[in-house]
C-alpha cells in the first residue's frame, strides 16, 4: 500500500488555481521527485500533504492519516524542510534542533542527545554553538534539514532543498538526502532542477499548472521521448535558427532550440545515418558546427516534448500575480 | 556516514498536552533574543525613556495638575504607554517568523496551535515588565515617587503590562492577517498612536476640546492609565480599577480566539 495517496486534490488562491487535479501515490520507503517549472504548484502540493493547508475538494493520506480529518496525529510522524530555510537567526545550530525536537516532544535530554547526533551526522558540530546568523547558505539547508529529522519521520517533505545553493553545496546536500534513504525514510522532494530529479529520486512526477502530466521512473520518462536525440551548437549563434530549419525533417518532431544555451535538439528514430545525414545538410547549407552528439535523452527533452516549453521558460503571465502572499517566499 | 539513529519514542502527542510546555519552549526562544542582541533592549528603552525627558522638562512647565507633581502624574501615562507600543511588536515579530518559514515549521510539528501565540505574547510581556522597571527606576532619578505603598506600585507594573499583553493579541491578529513585517509595522502606529496620545496618558482630558474629551473618556487607554494613576497617588479605590481589568478581559477573550484561528490559516 502506498504510504502517500493523493487523489484529486484541487486548491485555488482566488483567481488562481494553484492545484488542478492531482494525484499521487507514493511508496515506502522510496523517493518520489516532483518536478516541475516556477509556479506549477509544487509548493501547494507540499503545504497540502504537510497539513498547512486544507485543499478545497479531493482526499489525501500519508501514512494512513487524512491530511485534514487527522492532521495532529499526522503531524508526529512527518517532517518538513520548507523552501526557504526555517531557522532562528539568533540561537545557535543546536539551540535551533533542540527547539524543534522538544516541540516535537522529545524530553529535553533527549533532544539536546539527538540534536548532537544529527549535527555531527550534517558536518555541523564544528558550528553547533554559532549563532545561526553567522552559517553560510549551504549549512543553513543543512541545518534546516537536520531539524526536520530531529522526529525521526517516517515521511520527509523537502520542498526545493537545493535551490539557491551554489552547484558544490548542491552536490554535498545530494549526499545527505541519499543517505536519508537509505535508513528507509519516504521522500518527497520537488526541485525545478532536471538533474535533481534525475539523481534522487525513484519515482518522477512532472507536474505542470497544477497537474501531474507524467508520471514514471527516469528512464521511462525518457523513452517518452522516443529513441534518441540529435543535439548539437553551431560556431555562430546567429546561425542557429538557420541550422534548426536545415535539419528539419531528419527527426520525427520539428527541432527544439535552447535558447539558453544555443543547442539545436532533435529527437531520432534510430541513430542509424543521422550524424552523416544532418553534417551533409548543415554543409550544404555553409553553416559550421561547434559540436554534435547522439545522446540518451534527459528529463529536459521530456518536459519540452510535453509542454513544448523549456523548464526555465517563465510561466505564463496570468499564473504570476503581482504580488503573491507576502512573506511566503515564493520564488 | 550513518550514525546509529537510535529510534525516539515519540509518544502520539496529544497537542493540548503539551500546550505548557511548547509555550516555554517558544518563550525561552523570544526571550533569548534580549540575551543575544542586547541593544534590542536598549533601543526599547531609549524611546520611553525620551518621552519621559521630553514630557517633564519640556511641556511640563507649561502643564500644571493640581495637588501632584506633574512627574508623578506622568509616569502612569508611561508605563501604559511603553507597554502598548511595545506591544505593536508582538504582530512584527509573528510577521517576521511567517516570512523565514519558522511559522509553517511550527504549524507542521505535533506541538500544541496556541503555543507559538501564547510564547510570543508572554516573552513580549516579560520584555515590557523589563522596561517598565527601568522606567521606574529613571523615573526616581527625576524625582518620581510611588505614593501609595509598595504593593500599590508592584499592582501598578502589572496593570500596565497586563493591558500591554492584551495589545499584543491585537497586534498577534494584524501580524497574522498582513504577513508582512514593514506593512505590519505601519498599520501598528496608525491606531496605537492616535489611541495613545487621544487619552489621559500625558495631560488631564479635561483639556481637550469635546468631542476629543467624549472619545479620550471612552479610550480604553485612559481606563488603564487613570487606574495606574489611582495606584501610583493613591486614594480611594478607583472604578477605573476593575473597569480596566474588563478591558483586559474583553480583549483577551476576543483577540485570542481569532488568533488561533488566523494562525491555523496563514
Ligand atoms: N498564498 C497564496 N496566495 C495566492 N496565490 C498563491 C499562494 N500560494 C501560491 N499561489 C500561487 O499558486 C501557484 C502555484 O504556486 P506554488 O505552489 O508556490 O508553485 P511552485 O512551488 O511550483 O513554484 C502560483 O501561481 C502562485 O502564485
Ligand atoms: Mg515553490
Amino acid at each position: 500500500m502506498p504510504i502517500i495517496e493523493v487523489s484529486g486534490i484541487t486548491k485555488s488562491f482566488g483567481e488562481v488555481r494553484a492545484l488542478r487535479g492531482v494525484d499521487l501515490n507514493i511508496e515506502e520507503g522510496t523517493v518520489y521527485g516532483l518536478l516541475g517549472p516556477n509556479g506549477a504548484g509544487k509548493t501547494t502540493a507540499v503545504r497540502v500533504l504537510a497539513t498547512l493547508l486544507v485543499p478545497d475538494t479531493g482526499t489525501a493520506t500519508v501514512a494512513g492519516y487524512d491530511v485534514v480529518a487527522d492532521a495532529p496525529a499526522l503531524r508526529s510522524v512527518i517532517g518538513l524542510a520548507g523552501q526557504s530555510a526555517a531557522v532562528d537567526e539568533i540561537l545557535t545550530g543546536m539551540e535551533n534542533i533542540e527547539m524543534v525536537g522538544r516541540l516535537y516532544g522529545l524530553r529535553p535530554r533527549d533532544a539536546r542527545q539527538r540534536g548532537g547526533a544529527i549535527l555531527e551526522r550534517f558536518d555541523l558540530t564544528f558550528a553547533a554553538d554559532r549563532p545561526v546568523k553567522t552559517y553560510s547558505g549551504g549549512m543553513r539547508r543543512r541545518l534546516d534539514l537536520a531539524a526536520s529529522l530531529v522526529g525521526a519521520p517516517k515521511v520527509l517533505f523537502l520542498d526545493e532543498p537545493t535551490t539557491g545553493l551554489d552547484p558544490r553545496s548542491r552536490i554535498g546536500l545530494w549526499e545527505f538526502i541519499e543517505d536519508l534513504v537509505d535508513e528507509g525514510t519516504t521522500l518527497l522532494l520537488t526541485t525545478q532542477y532536471l538533474e535533481e530529479a534525475d539523481a534522487l529520486a525513484d519515482q518522477i512526477g512532472v507536474i505542470d499548472h497544477g497537474k501531474v502530466i507524467a508520471e514514471g521512473t527516469s528512464d521511462e520518462l525518457k523513452s517518452m521521448v522516443g529513441g534518441d536525440v540529435l543535439d548539437f551548437q553551431v560556431a555562430d549563434r546567429h546561425e542557429t535558427e538557420a541550422a534548426a530549419a536545415a535539419v528539419a525533417g531528419i527527426g520525427r518532431e520539428e527541432p527544439r532550440i535552447d535558447k539558453a544555451n544555443g543547442h539545436v535538439a532533435l529527437s531520432v528514430e534510430s541513430p542509424v545515418g543521422v550524424i552523416t545525414q544532418a553534417v551533409r545538410r548543415l554543409d550544404a547549407a555553409g553553416i559550421k558546427l561547434r559540436d554534435l552528439a547522439i545522446r540518451r535523452p534527459t528529463l529536459d527533452d521530456v518536459f519540452l516534448t510535453l509542454t513544448g516549453q523549456t523548464i526555465g521558460d517563465e510561466a505564463e503571465p496570468e499564473d504570476v500575480p503581482a504580488a503573491t502572499g507576502p512573506g511566503r517566499g515564493h520564488s | 556516514m550513518t550514525t546509529e539513529a537510535a529510534p525516539v519514542e515519540l509518544d502520539k502527542r496529544n497537542p493540548r498536552g503539551h500546550f505548557v510546555s511548547d509555550s516555554l519552549v517558544l518563550t525561552k526562544r523570544n526571550l533569548l533574543k534580549y540575551v543575544r542582541v542586547p541593544t534590542l533592549l536598549v533601543f526599547s528603552t531609549v524611546q520611553p525613556i525620551m518621552f519621559v525627558l521630553l514630557f517633564v522638562y519640556v511641556f511640563g512647565g507649561a502643564i500644571s495638575i493640581p495637588g501632584v507633581s506633574y512627574t508623578n502624574f506622568l509616569m502612569a501615562g508611561i508605563f501604559v504607554q511603553t507597554s502598548i507600543f511595545g506591544s505593536t511588536q508582538t504582530g512584527v515579530s509573528l510577521a517576521e517568523d511567517m516570512g523565514k518559514g519558522l511559522i509553517d515549521r511550527f504549524r507542521s510539528l505535533p506541538m500544541s496551535r496556541a503555543a507559538v501565540l501564547v510564547g510570543r505574547t508572554v516573552s513580549d510581556a516579560g520584555r515590557n515588565l523589563f522596561v517598565v522597571t527601568l522606567m521606574t527606576i529613571v523615573g526616581y532619578i527625576i524625582g518620581f515617587r510611588f505614593q501609595a505603598g509598595f504593593i500599590n506600585a508592584i499592582a501598578a507594573l502589572l496593570l500596565s503590562v497586563s493591558f500591554g499583553f492584551a495589545f499584543s493579541w491585537i497586534s498577534a491578529a494584524i501580524g497574522l492577517a498582513i504577513r508582512d513585517v514593514e506593512s505590519t509595522q505601519a498599520a501598528s502606529f496608525v491606531w496605537v498612536f492616535p489611541l495613545t496620545f487621544a487619552s489621559s496618558a500625558f495631560v488631564p482630558v479635561e483639556g481637550f476640546p469635546s468631542w476629543l474629551k467624549t472619545f479620550a473618556e471612552w479610550n480604553p487607554i485612559t481606563v488603564a492609565v487613570d487606574a495606574t494613576r489611582a495606584l501610583i497617588l493613591g486614594g480611594e479605590l478607583n472604578p477605573d480599577l476593575w473597569q480596566s481589568v474588563a478591558w483586559v478581559l474583553v480583549l483577551l477573550a476576543i483577540f485570542v480566539p481569532l488568533c488561533v484561528r488566523l494562525y491555523k490559516k496563514v
